[in-house]
């Protein structure tokens, strides 16, 4: 009982240990991986994002000059980021919130 | 590229294990590979067996023919009858004289076995019917 | 007279979803079933459809807890095949995150035992103080649970200086709160009951078993798959830590103690790292067979590649540590009494989807 005392009187006396979400959001880090952003004026429909993507969420077509991508196969990874020549590509700096509906 | 790799034929394969296990190696685990030859339409197996003491490696390499029957070592190694139950399971190569033996289903539920044939090409899955799973035999005397 | 409970795959203590047939006489088991199948993904059949460079991603994904190991492994394998030389600075990298993976993972096991015990206020503390890595991932490789930086050659992210001291500003934080926590872990009585005797494995036995990591540490064997001194543990100082009792409380003190011994290892990497680049280049492709082993926070994983030339790899054969820990739970659980189930199969430090793939 002497040992829980100090503990149980310091906890009601300091602040909660867990933020209160979604009031309070912590924001990501500098370096966070986000989902992939692309600049439609600097891309040159290389396709080596497409090429080098793990999990095939990106279609790139020259000919109609399209990009598509999927965000639901997306991993994260930032392999198409990195790879990319003309830098067209970068991380979003917040993450998706959860999907919800229908 | 693997050092130490004695090729040994099936018949010897229990007569080496339990002198690898005399002198004191720990069982690590044993790779099946699919060998792509055309022996008259049926693939041969390769069986590696890796052993380890004090952190350095031994190995046993062993070939299947398509067919065979291969004898288990759960009998010396308690602990491989995971292992082996796994290779009967993907690539249908059966064992005689598992401790515990599951029937093919210890992973997937009974169906063509993954590695025995081509790999199916993206964008074609294999539906299986959902089968429940089978109790395995209760286990024998290690 | 006997009756058979199903334990999992879903039950409210048990972490893992393995199915356990146990064989009970009264409350008293006798004999244990294992059944596995339920998470089996087919990742080794994964080869044929993505080359060498996207299995990477792949093989990260066998297992969120110890991601940056297994792919460690894997680049490990392709570049001793490929006879790269990986950079002095990547090689220190990858050691700070595998140990980083490896305080998480041992916070995380922690957590799972309190709660399987019914402990859950130490469950949360361990949990919070976990927190605090998953925020070193974050900032300095952008995931928290999954770091995507390994690559064929090197690694894809550098840790900048002011990040490195901040790094250490933060773990000597988790080691205050770690030596905080420990007593309650190592003396409080009702864990040492729920714990000291149970599962007992004798030191020729875990032997003959083949088990892996703190699960064979505990029971004598100074084994430890960082002394082949990969990567930068060759100029880093440590030894194996063992225990002798093999129960379930023994392993617990081996997984402890590893806490701070990765804290140090860390620490000792930061002063040690040198400036180079951080990527090899890579050309061509792999070919031969190849065995590798790490020491991931479970145990010995072992990787068998075999490469023909081609972009795609012709066998991936992964042999994960649970994999050789689940037959012990044979040996260790008859005798006991139903509830000390979930405890004893905790103490394994069970990761079922590394075991199924």
């Amino acid at each position: 009982m002497f040992k829980m005392t100090p503990i149980v009187l310091k906890n009601l006396v300091s602040p909660a240990a867990t933020r209160r979400y979604p009031a309070e959001i912590r924001p990501e880090f500098e370096n966070f991986k986000g989902k992939p952003v692309h600049d439609l004026d600097t891309c040159t429909f290389c396709g080596i994002c497409a090429l080098k993507c793990p999990s095939q969420c990106l279609e790139v077509d020259k000919k109609s000059g399209t990009w598509t991508f999927d965000p639901f196969a997306c991993v994260y990874c930032g392999i198409c980021v990195e790879s990319c020549p003309s830098g067209s590509l970068s991380h979003a700096p917040r993450h998706s919130s959860p999907v919800s509906g229908g | 590229m693997l050092d130490r790799v004695t090729s040994i034929p099936m018949e010897g394969l229990i007569r080496e294990v339990a002198g690898l296990k005399a002198n004191g190696y720990r069982f690590v685990t044993l790779s099946c590979i699919a060998l792509d030859e055309n022996n008259g339409d049926k693939k041969n197996f390769d069986f590696i067996y890796h052993f380890d003491k004090d952190l350095g490696l031994s190995h046993l390499r062993l070939t299947v023919p398509a067919g065979a029957i291969v004898p288990s070592i759960s009998r010396v190694y308690f602990s491989a009858f995971l292992v082996e139950n796994e290779i009967q399971d993907l690539f249908g190569i059966p064992f005689e004289g598992l401790a515990i033996d599951y029937r093919g289903t210890l992973f997937l539920d009974k169906g063509p076995a993954p590695f025995s044939q081509d790999p199916v090409p993206s964008g074609q899955g294999q539906d299986k019917p959902g089968a429940p799973g089978t109790a395995p035999d209760s286990p024998k005397e290690g | 007279m006997r009756t058979i409970i199903p334990f999992g795959p879903q039950h409210p203590v048990l972490a893992e979803p393995i199915h356990l047939k146990l064989v009970m006489e009264d409350e008293k088991i006798q004999e244990v079933v294992p059944a596995l199948g339920f998470v089996h993904r087919g990742l080794e059949a994964l080869v044929s459809q993505r080359d060498f460079h996207q299995m990477i991603q792949v093989v990260e994904r066998v297992c969120g807890i110890c991601s940056m190991i297994h792919a460690m492994c894997f680049c490990q394998g392709i570049e001793r095949l490929m006879g790269i030389e990986v950079p002095p600075r990547a090689r220190y990298l990858r050691v700070i995150w595998s140990e980083l993976e490896r305080i998480h993972s041992h916070l995380l096991w922690l957590g799972l035992l309190a709660d399987s015990m019914g402990f859950e206020s130490l469950f949360m503390q361990t949990w919070q103080v976990r927190e605090k890595i998953l925020d070193i991932h974050e900032a300095t490789a952008g995931n928290r649970i999954i770091v995507s930086v390994n690559t064929v050659g090197g690694i894809r992210r550098d840790i900048s200086r002011s990040s490195l001291d901040w790094i250490l500003s933060q773990l000597a934080e988790v080691k205050a709160r770690v030596k905080e926590i420990g007593p309650t872990l190592l003396e409080d009585y009702t864990v040492k009951k729920r714990t000291t005797g149970k599962g007992v494995v004798p030191r020729d036995q875990a032997w003959e078993l083949g088990l892996a990591g703190p699960t064979l540490r505990a029971s004598g064997v100074a084994q430890d798959l960082r002394m082949l001194r990969y990567e930068a543990f060759s100029d880093l100082d440590f030894e194996p830590v063992t225990e002798t009792d093999g129960d379930a409380h023994a392993r617990c003190r081996v997984r402890y103690r590893e806490i701070f011994q990765s804290i140090d290892l860390i620490c000792q990497a930061i002063v040690k790292i040198p400036d180079s680049e951080i990527r090899a280049k890579v050309k061509g492709r792999p070919e031969g067979e190849i065995l590798v082993r790490v020491e991931q926070p479970r145990g010995e994983l072992v990787y068998y590649i075999k490469a023909d030339g081609g972009k795609h790899l012709e066998r991936l054969r992964i042999r994960t540590p649970t994999f050789a820990n689940l037959p012990a739970l044979l040996f260790m659980l008859p005798g006991h009494w139903l509830s000390d189930v979930p405890v004893i199969l905790m103490s394994i430090d069970p990761c079922i989807s590394c075991t199924e793939r």
